[in-house]
């Protein structure tokens, strides 16, 4: 567990810069609720009238005056763009990160099988990630308790649960790209992302583009979706197959690549 | 402790190394010596894993140096030409992941040789000089008194002081029966501390053999330019 401990350290600061950001934000929106909650009928309504504007955002589904409405839009949002950026980015510093720091000649050049320590990485991806998840979960949560407000909690855990299946994908997505550069590529991760996140938006606008829901994980990650209860299976297995897919092949490519100087 | 047979790494267009064949005995401390890009780290980087070998084989310590990497990198103290570690870390920090990453409590052996190379563990890794972060390398590749070690360039970098303790270092290990295979361009220090050397030119071998027969010193350009060969 050397590599996987060393990697939780090294990551340690960005984990809670990250985790303080998303959760903070999250319980801030929670926290503005109640102010604004007099006149969410009226952005409702608002909303209900912009056609595909309000469906590519999914706030056709979402009651936006409801406490679980507002969760999902807005909270939805900070995670589903903060929790990913942070998978992402992880995932993308874990291999191609030693090879662009020069530091994978030290630690390549200990007895420790390349198969071994990239899982270990890998592992530490998967806690890191979990760790900003249910911190966020920590923050939506207590805040929706603080607020006094009901929340329908199944629900609630069962969207906390798509978006941390969702930035575990995008997660072992990065990680397999990383294992083929030689350096870290912070654009490529944040590109990733945004890529994904805009095809999510239009499948929401445009039936003919259905299938793209099988490519992004923002699909089924979807709050609305998740608190219509909408979700479908096979965006779920396809966005599984696609992060246990970039996972394999980091750890195939990293076994067998030659390490550069 | 080291053989390779017809061992080649081409980089597509870039050289690498070519049909290289040489033989390192048990207990010898052996030189190898080349131009800037004569292949010299190829060579290193492919006995420890690093990159896979294009054609050939190599063994070290009776062990294929493909098959069985890990098995092998366990008896290697390996210091390479640039002592590159993690920036936020601690160099004691450093020190202490290597012997965690070889599932060895090396912590009195590491004192000693930080005492040696007077060398502070509590500085950053991104605070210490290139002679700095070559002493944290020194003591990486030495802490768990491998049987074999293999340094590339490794006095680069060094002030003299320090320089003398590593040879002083390097020789009461191998009169306990450790080999070391080095890299160098420094010609008088093969010359004096190796008993056999190889000379390596556009990735193939010129000339090995006994230090002393080979007269590193005064024949070099001689070996270099193709003038002699053994």
């Amino acid at each position: 567990m050397t590599v996987f401990k060393k990697e939780l350290r090294a990551h340690f600061a960005s984990f809670l810069v990250w985790s303080a950001g998303v959760g903070g934000l999250m319980a801030l929106c929670v926290w503005m609720y109640p102010s604004f909650a007099g006149s969410m009928e009226d952005v409702s309504a608002l909303f209900a009238g912009m056609g595909d504007f309000s469906a590519a955002f999914g706030l056709d589904k979402l009651a936006f005056g409801s406490i679980m409405g507002f969760y999902g839009t807005e909270c939805g949002n900070i995670l589903g763009m903060g929790g990913a950026f942070f998978a992402a980015l992880t995932g993308m510093a874990l291999l191609a990160g030693e090879e662009g720091g020069r530091t994978a000649e030290f630690l390549l050049t200990h007895p420790v099988p390349r198969l071994r320590l990239t899982l270990e990485k890998l592992g530490a991806l998967a806690a890191l990630v979990l760790g900003l998840n249910l911190i966020a979960l920590a923050c939506g949560a207590g805040s929706i308790l603080a607020v006094s407000e009901e929340a329908v909690w199944g629900d609630l855990l069962r969207f906390h649960a798509a978006q941390l299946l969702m930035q575990l994908e995008i997660g072992g997505m990065c990680f397999g790209l990383s294992s083929l550069l030689r350096r870290s590529s912070f654009g490529i991760a944040l590109g990733l992302v945004v890529l994904l996140y805009a095809l999510g938006l239009f499948v929401n606008l445009d039936a003919g583009l259905e299938p793209l829901k099988f490519l992004t994980p923002y699909y089924y990650a979807d709050a609305a979706r998740v608190f219509s209860g909408e979700a479908e299976a096979l965006p779920v297995l396809t966005g599984c197959a696609l992060g246990l897919g970039g996972c394999a092949l980091g750890l195939w490519w990293y076994g067998r690549k030659d390490i550069a100087a | 402790m080291i053989k390779t047979t017809n061992l080649t790494k081409s980089y597509g267009r870039a050289r690498g190394i070519t049909d290289l064949t040489l033989h390192v005995p048990a207990g010898s401390c052996f030189g190898f010596i080349g131009p800037n890009g004569a292949g010299k780290s190829t060579t290193i980087r492919t006995l420890l894993g690093l990159i896979a070998p294009t054609a050939g084989r190599a063994e070290v310590l009776g062990l294929d140096c493909v098959r069985d990497r890990t098995a092998i990198l366990a008896q290697v103290g390996y210091m390479p030409s640039e002592a590159m570690f993690y920036p936020e870390m601690r160099s004691g920090e450093v020190i202490r992941l290597s012997a965690d990453l070889r599932k060895k409590d090396c912590r009195r052996e590491a004192a000693g040789l930080l005492e040696a190379l007077d060398l502070d563990p509590r500085k950053k890794i991104r605070e210490l000089s290139l002679g700095n972060r070559k002493k944290v390398s020194i003591v990486c590749a030495m802490q768990h008194r491998p049987a074999l070690y293999v340094l590339d360039e490794p006095t680069s970098g060094l002030d003299p002081l320090v320089q003398r303790a590593f040879w002083s270092l390097l020789e009461e290990r191998r009169r306990e029966g450790a080999a070391v295979f080095l890299s160098s361009h420094v010609l008088y220090e093969v010359q004096r501390y190796c008993d056999r050397a190889a000379i390596i030119r556009e990735g193939r071998l010129v000339a090995e053999g006994a230090t002393a027969e080979l007269d590193i010193e005064n024949k070099f350009f001689d070996y270099y330019e193709g003038r002699i060969t053994t």
